[in-house]
């Protein structure tokens, strides 16, 4: 049964290749994703080069021809099971990293403004304070030690001085809110129409996902467990995935430089939709709906988890997200059998709900994914919808607790 | 202190006559101590509680850095099988012991360890003695305040025997109410409830106390800070347990008799779980620390042997913490949800407290200045506290920023942070305040040899347990997991091994504690020479078992 699914899988891939490629277009743009990213990295130190080169999950991702698909079905328990390229994570970007002391590099604009807030004003701002307070510290040690000063001196006030270490730490507080505030006034910023949507709904354990203006496409992400701890046949995690606790089945898959907005609630108690490269941490939360939005700059594979303490399985319901080209987002919803939105009516438009017959053809699809990339995909090919990838939660909704 | 100094001939040989004369009448063993009326033994008992507590809330830390040391579940499934007498249990209730492990240490050590140490345990001993009276004001409410902590701590021991509640200290709705079935989760609520009562009665207790007893002369002004400080925390208990005692009852409520106050789907609201929360526990964390600040300042003024710099500035600064604190409580929750305004206002008011926060660090350090300063092991343990609150405090002023927090909120940075403050700030004060007053309250001097190898022992240890913590928040880690992908497996295992460290310098404590009991040194009445000011100096070690039968007169 499971092997059927992993064909039947593989097979809806290749078609979706065989769609991309024919296109011409889309096929030249899947290799140049991964340049892209390396080369987009600031941050990262150019040692990592040589380790992007050495992955073995990079060749897979430009790989994806129907032929190769075909000799390699049972490969396909590495690719993700969504239609999308399998994109792989890529060291230091998007997942921890061991033994480092910073944060993550962020791929979004409120996290770089936020990243530079924290590393270029709080943080220097912090270490000089406690510095100051040390040094300080060690000089009464020094200085007015019972040896070298024998007779204590009885002051007890000095106003002046008193006055002026409550007004500078009012001073610095006041540089401190000012870029904070700002922060927080960016972060508000409402997605402009035309962003896509993506709502984010928690479960005991596991996320499940819902795209409610692209034909309200719905996935859901589980935890992918380790090779020794599913039952033979079963999928299990591997290193093209990404790394232990943090891979799931599904993906998220988001286009990179469109304005993205995030829709959080739950369904039993509270999660927390967390991702530290775009600096998004937003609780879920049954019966609310909370809303933030972000644009991702960088195509990359982006891992979070879970931040509110929901039960047992806390550690266990990752979040992994695809940041793609536009192109290749509107591969992907097509191969899960969406649509994308007629532009300006992006929003404010009636919830198409799941199975239900979409209006919008794949010729207009075609011109909006023209629009925002460039290279035209042919539309002739309709995509098969492809079934389901995702497992039930392997917990079983409801054993709440346990 | 400020003009508490007094004439101490006056009434020492007043109070050694009255020593021997009670010395007969001290009431049997269990009469003394289980039906006690007198501050000075119920101060005793809630020590001894708070040791015993933090042993087992500091045992529970153990198994957790045990379990965080690897990637991986190494120890979980074993533990929850002995818990269940031997049987294998699921992987999922392995888990599940992993947040009952949480809690239970969040619970212990916030409302069993450190609240009965500083304000039971301290704030018993010295309130009463600092101000000129002979006892608390209400000396049965006292004790019914500590009995009530008994059954309190036994029900919370209990709950895992009975599942277990992995809701965390906070015990938010609705993984509280929908999420956890069984009966541990409302044993801890009614732990909470008879402790919350036990602290109420004890706030009471205190102002009555500090409002009514002062010995003549003794205005709020001339008031020793380490009373002042028990005056603004009494304050704010009085203020903020009702508030949890009302949330906890709501959440009893909806667990057992079909309330939805935090339940959507009846028209509740899980937030307005958290408002009630942090209404009480941002004020909490002032209750925790508040009376550490009184202890370092009075421990700053006695080994610089000079008076507290800018004495008022330091009570009003306290007072000023305590407010604020009232205003400040939805910094925790800036990830819920919150709209901009609000995030703005939290973010602002939180950073406000900084400067009252500031001055007293500054004042610390000012009284210090032009000081003759001696470190002995109170001294060092105060220095240790000052630097490492501060580290603490700045941390502090980075989450205060509610926009830093969508990054930062439920990782280890936040653990990190409020270890600082607490375990590396409160537990220092606490450790600090031991050292100062041990000579005085069991009229033995401790080894002081032993106690600066605790200091150094301890520092080291928590400091390589709770620094890398930080790393481990800024690249993302949260709170609460009992695995984590392998990018944070360095650091973890950095922190267990301080644990060790840390679990040393434990262990030099106790054996200074036994040792000093036993062996050690008769202490003078005031071991600490011309710095030490307060009324407690002016009693023998330890002091009469009912002092200031004739009011002490302050000039």
């Amino acid at each position: 049964m499971n092997r059927l699914k992993t064909m039947i899988l593989a097979g809806g891939l290749a078609l979706a290749g065989l769609g991309l490629g024919t296109g011409g277009g889309a096929s030249a743009q899947t290799p140049a994703a991964a340049p892209a990213i390396k080369t987009a990295q600031p941050g990262v130190p150019s040692a990592l080069e040589p380790a992007n080169a050495a992955d073995p999950a990079a060749p897979k991702m430009s790989a994806a021809t129907p032929a190769k698909l075909d000799q390699k079905a049972p490969a396909a328990l590495e690719l993700a099971q969504d239609g999308a390229p399998t994109m792989s994570a890529k060291p230091m970007i998007g997942q921890p990293t061991d033994g480092l002391m910073r944060i993550q590099p962020q791929v979004t604009k409120n996290g770089l403004r936020a990243h530079w807030f924290h590393d270029k004003i709080l943080f220097p701002l912090i270490t000089v304070v406690s510095l100051f307070v040390l040094a300080l510290l060690v000089l009464v040690i020094i200085r007015f030690r019972a040896a070298r000063n024998p007779v204590p001196s009885k002051t007890s006030h000095n106003t002046f001085i008193e006055v002026v270490w409550t007004l500078a730490p009012v001073l610095i507080l006041v540089a401190i809110a000012v870029p904070s505030i700002g922060l927080l006034q960016a972060q508000f910023k409402p997605a402009p129409a035309g962003a896509v949507t993506l709502k984010a709904i928690g479960n005991q354990w596991f996320w499940s996902y819902q795209y409610p203006d692209n034909g309200g496409i719905e996935i859901t992400a589980n935890l992918l467990k380790e090779k020794q701890d599913v039952a033979a046949g079963e999928r299990y995690r591997t290193d093209a995935d990404g790394p232990r606790l943090l891979a799931t089945d599904n993906r998220v898959v988001l286009p990179v430089g469109v304005p993205i907005r995030l829709i959080t609630t739950a369904n039993d108690v509270i999660h927390s939709w967390a991702m530290p490269a775009f600096w998004i941490k937003l609780d879920a939360i049954p019966g609310r709906l909370n809303e933030t939005s972000f644009t991702i700059d960088k195509p990359g594979l982006y891992f979070g988890q879970c931040s509110e303490l929901c039960g047992a399985r806390h550690a266990y319901m990752p979040i992994a997200v695809e940041a793609v080209s536009p192109a290749q987002f509107a591969a992907w919803v097509r191969a899960k059998g969406g649509t994308m939105p007629t532009p300006g009516k992006a929003s404010d438009a009636v919830i198409p709900q799941p199975g239900s017959d979409n209006s919008a053809t794949v010729a207009s699809e075609a011109a909006i994914v023209d629009n925002l990339t460039g290279p035209t995909e042919n539309g002739t090919a309709t995509p098969p919808v492809i079934p389901q990838g995702a497992t039930g939660n392997p917990g079983g909704v409801g054993e709440a607790g346990r | 202190m400020t003009d508490t100094a007094l004439h101490p001939s006056a009434f020492q040989a007043h109070d050694a006559h009255h020593h021997d004369a009670h010395a007969d009448h001290l009431p049997g063993f269990f009469a003394r101590w289980f039906m006690s009326t007198n501050h000075k033994d119920i101060g005793t008992l809630y020590l001894i509680f708070a040791i015993v507590a933090g042993i087992v809330g500091g045992a529970i830390s153990g198994l957790m850095r045990a379990e965080l040391a690897h990637p991986g579940i190494q120890y979980l499934p074993t533990w929850v099988a002995m818990l269940h007498g031997g049987q294998a249990q699921t992987f999922d209730q392995a888990l599940h012991l992993w947040n009952v492990l949480v809690t239970a240490h969040g619970l212990i050590m916030v409302f069993f360890m450190v609240m009965p140490a500083m304000v039971g345990g301290f704030g018993n001993w010295f309130v009463p003695i600092m101000i000129g009276a002979p006892d608390m004001a209400f000396p049965r409410m006292n004790n019914v305040s500590f009995w009530l902590l008994v059954p309190a701590f036994i029900l919370l021991l209990a709950s895992p025997f009975f599942g277990g509640a992995g809701t965390g200290w906070t015990v938010y709705a609705p993984l509280s109410t929908y999420g956890e079935p069984g009966p541990s989760v409302d044993m801890a609520i009614l732990s909470l409830h008879l402790a919350g009562a036990s602290s109420i009665l004890g706030a009471i207790n205190f102002i009555t106390t500090i409002f009514n007893m002062r010995a003549p002369g003794m205005t709020l002004h001339k008031m020793p800070l380490f009373a002042w400080a028990m005056l603004v925390t009494a304050f704010l208990l009085l203020l903020a347990l009702p508030v949890l005692a009302a949330a906890i009852t709501m959440l009893l409520t909806d667990r057992n008799f079909g309330t939805t106050f935090f339940d959507p789907a009846g028209g509740g609201d899980p937030v307005l779980y958290q408002h009630l929360f942090w209404f009480f526990g941002h004020p909490e964390v002032y209750i925790m620390i508040l009376p550490g600040f009184g202890i370092v300042s009075h421990i700053v003024a006695t080994f610089s042997r000079k008076p507290v710099f800018g004495y008022l500035g330091m009570a009003y600064a306290m007072v000023a913490i305590g407010v604020v604190g009232f205003v400040v409580w939805a910094h925790h929750m800036f990830t819920t949800g919150l709209s901009v305004n609000v995030k703005m206002y939290f973010t602002a008011a939180t950073m406000v407290i900084a400067v009252p926060t500031g001055i007293k660090i500054f004042s610390w350090i000012a009284t210090m200045w032009g000081g003759s300063l001696r470190f002995p092991t109170p001294m060092v343990w105060a220095i240790g506290f000052i630097f490492m609150f501060t580290v603490g405090g700045v941390t502090g002023v980075v989450l205060a920023n509610g926009g830093v927090d969508d990054y930062m909120q439920d990782t280890y940075y936040v653990v990190a942070h409020f270890h600082y403050v607490l375990s590396l700030g409160a537990v220092f004060s606490l450790f600090a305040g031991f050292y100062y007053w041990f000579p005085k309250m069991s009229g033995k001097m401790y080894s002081e040899a032993l106690g600066q190898a605790h200091f150094w022992v301890f520092f080291v240890g928590v400091n390589i347990m709770f620094f890398p913590m930080h790393f481990l928040g800024l690249q993302g880690m949260p709170r609460r997991y009992p695995d984590y992908p392998d990018g944070f497996a360095h650091w973890n295992n950095v922190a267990s091994i301080g644990y060790m460290i840390m679990a040393a310098g434990m262990a030099i404590f106790f054996v200074n504690v036994v040792w000093s009991l036993i062996a050690g040194k008769k202490a003078p009445d005031n071991p600490w020479g011309e710095g030490a000011t307060t009324l407690e100096w002016t009693l023998s070690s330890p002091p009469p078992f009912h002092q200031f039968e004739t009011l002490p007169k302050i000039d």
